[in-house]
């Protein structure tokens, strides 16, 4: 089993639409969306929802005004100042506590209660494609990254009692925990970047990232004819940094207008950018990973 | 007046929007708290003069105090201590995950034998400068590090409420974004009209009316999707305070980190009448929460 991650640092590069003709291509294998805050490929996967759990993780200081003398000690105490006086009582600000429990440790009238927070749900689904594993953060919740990691360990679960030979893993924007959750203990990771300023300093920084954990990388450069020039800096970065070049595709604006039709691009159109989106998977799928590297 | 540019779904504009609206007003503070991936210096082009290490407080246990007597992982709900009581003539001993640590200060509060003090640990940098009139600051998360919250509040620590200020939000709806948001008069949010972005627009907007921010959108590329964006608005009643079309030119000029207020003088007027509109907005929806007697 292989577990290939997409991820980006910039959004908006093309990382689920890319994700989502990889599950039309590769054969044997379960998606996963550990993009949980802004999740997408299920617009395009068409998954009928097979069972569906609630995620609870943390916790939020609730101050019990029955109880409460108003000594302030717990606003004090507060770090990250989610406690506020208003009039002569205290209330919990619940976006800004981080569920430490410091106040309900200290609260002289023990009138501070720590309740569980519902942060979401996540769910597995049947897909025409295979098995697809996604979630659902609350609004305002926290603990992206424990999501994350619940949704893999659920994937990889399936991928080894159904002794399937692929996770596919459309991660989430950015370099941080939700991302560090979704690279975690991969075997590839394929970056989709493109070829603007913003988009190449980006994957500088995610490259650093694969580095830092030692994971395998390929870059995947998306709309390259919007620049051919930055196109060939990305190219000189993956020889640069070592790193497999895994393919271009050109831009074109039936891409955003075939979203629409809720299926994976590839299954969708006969184009220059189907065709690329292939052959960008046949070099992934030919591509040494950490585990072959390691056995090797 | 603090002014957040956000957007749910990465990608869709708000870089650009942000940009060129600090770029023809000109006198304004720019705050760019996509720490995890900031660009906006890629576009603005400040001197930067200033570079501060970010820090965040982390234990460091004294280890000729420590009894071993576990309070302190007791008290950790982040599970970032683990207590090894001695053991059969072996000498015991305390690790500390500072990767894990929230900086809530429970454990040095509460040990009982003094044994914990408050050290620092550097996550990234905030770096500030000039960029013309506007004055920039953004905060750079040192690769490998899970928390940006801490780095964004402190970026945001730059923040003169008595002048203009545009903050660049990161994506998503969760931690970072919330934190980015907090204290915003007013939030543009920047989509495209695409299911994607349709989907992420509602994510955001939840969070903005649990939050208690005004907002008003942008619609980015708005020829090239489909109109369920705009019927959302108009639906939720989200005024549509301006429409960029694709424009490969855009695109092209973008990838070279060329500003569309310096290339179009439309543009420049465009973002004048944005800014212009955001204020009445907010106006208008402050007037509103008086009467209602939440002002």
């Amino acid at each position: 089993m292989k577990q290939i991650v997409v991820i980006s640092g910039k959004g908006g590069t093309g990382k689920t639409i890319f994700t989502a003709s990889l599950a039309a291509l590769a054969p044997s294998k379960v998606l996963v969306d550990c993009d949980v805050d802004a999740a997408d490929l299920h617009l395009l996967l068409a998954p009928r929802t097979v069972e569906r759990y609630e995620f609870r993780s943390g916790k939020t200081a609730w101050i019990d005004p029955a109880l409460c003398i108003s000594c302030g000690k717990c606003a004090d105490a507060c770090r990250f100042d989610a406690i506020v006086e208003s009039g002569d009582e205290f209330e919990v600000n619940p976006l800004a506590c981080e569920g430490c429990g410091l106040c309900a440790r200290i609260c002289p009238v023990d009138g501070i209660e720590m309740r569980e927070n519902l942060c979401g749900e996540w769910f597995l689904s049947d897909t025409a494609y295979g098995p697809f594993v996604h979630a659902k953060l609350g609004i305002a919740q926290e603990n992206s990254g424990k999501l994350v990691a619940r949704v893999r360990e659920a994937a990889k679960g399936i991928a080894q009692s159904r002794n399937l030979d692929y996770v596919i893993i459309d991660g989430p924007p950015g370099i941080g925990c939700p991302v560090l959750a979704s690279l975690t203990d991969t075997d590839l990771a394929v970056i989709v970047t493109e070829p603007t300023l913003s988009g190449i300093h980006d994957a500088r920084r995610i490259l650093e990232l694969t580095r830092h954990f030692r994971i395998p990388a390929g870059i995947v450069i998306n709309k390259w004819d919007i620049n051919p020039e930055a196109s060939r800096e990305i190219e000189a970065l993956c020889d640069e940094e070592g790193v497999s070049f895994l393919g271009r595709i050109p831009f074109s604006k039936q891409v955003a207008a075939s979203l629409i039709k809720a299926r994976p691009y590839v299954e969708t159109a006969q184009d220059d950018v189907a065709d690329a989106i292939r052959a960008a998977w046949n070099r992934i799928d030919s591509e040494p990973t950490g585990k072959d590297r390691r056995s090797s | 007046m603090v002014i957040a540019v956000a957007s749910g779904k990465g990608g869709t504009g708000k870089t650009t929007v942000a940009v060129n609206l600090a770029l023809v007003l000109g006198d304004v503070q720019f705050i760019d708290c996509d720490v995890e991936e900031p660009n906006a210096h890629l576009f603005l082009k400040p001197v930067l003069t200033e570079k501060t290490p970010a820090r965040v407080i982390v234990p460091e246990i004294i280890e000729e105090r420590c009894t071993f007597c576990g309070k302190c992982a007791e008290v950790c709900a982040f599970n970032c201590i683990a207590v090894i009581p001695p053991n059969a003539g072996l000498k015991g001993g305390v690790l500390v995950f500072p990767n894990l640590c929230h900086s809530c200060g429970a454990c040095s509060l509460l040990c009982p034998e003094g044994a914990i003090r408050e050290s620092h640990r550097e996550i990234g940098v905030v770096e500030t400068g000039q960029a013309g009139a506007i004055r920039f600051a953004h905060g750079r998360l040192h690769v490998g590090e899970a928390m940006s919250p801490p780095l964004i509040r402190q970026v945001k620590g730059h923040i003169d409420r008595n002048r203009t200020t545009i903050i660049d939000a990161p994506p998503g709806t969760s931690c970072p974004v919330i934190n980015a948001l907090e204290g915003s008069d007013y939030c543009l949010l920047v989509t495209e009209p695409t299911p994607f972005g349709l989907n992420d627009l509602v994510l955001a907007v939840d969070v903005l009316k649990v939050m208690g921010i005004p907002h008003g959108l942008v619609i980015n590329r708005y020829d090239i999707g489909d109109g369920a964006v705009e019927a959302y608005a108009k639906q939720n009643g989200i005024p549509v305070l301006m429409r960029i079309p694709f424009d490969r030119t855009i695109a092209e000029h973008y990838s070279k980190g060329i500003n569309m207020v310096e290339k179009d003088g439309d543009y420049a007027e465009k973002f004048r009448a944005l800014f212009k509109d955001i204020r009445k907005h907010y106006e208008t929806d402050r007037s509103h929460q008086r009467k209602r007697g939440h002002g």
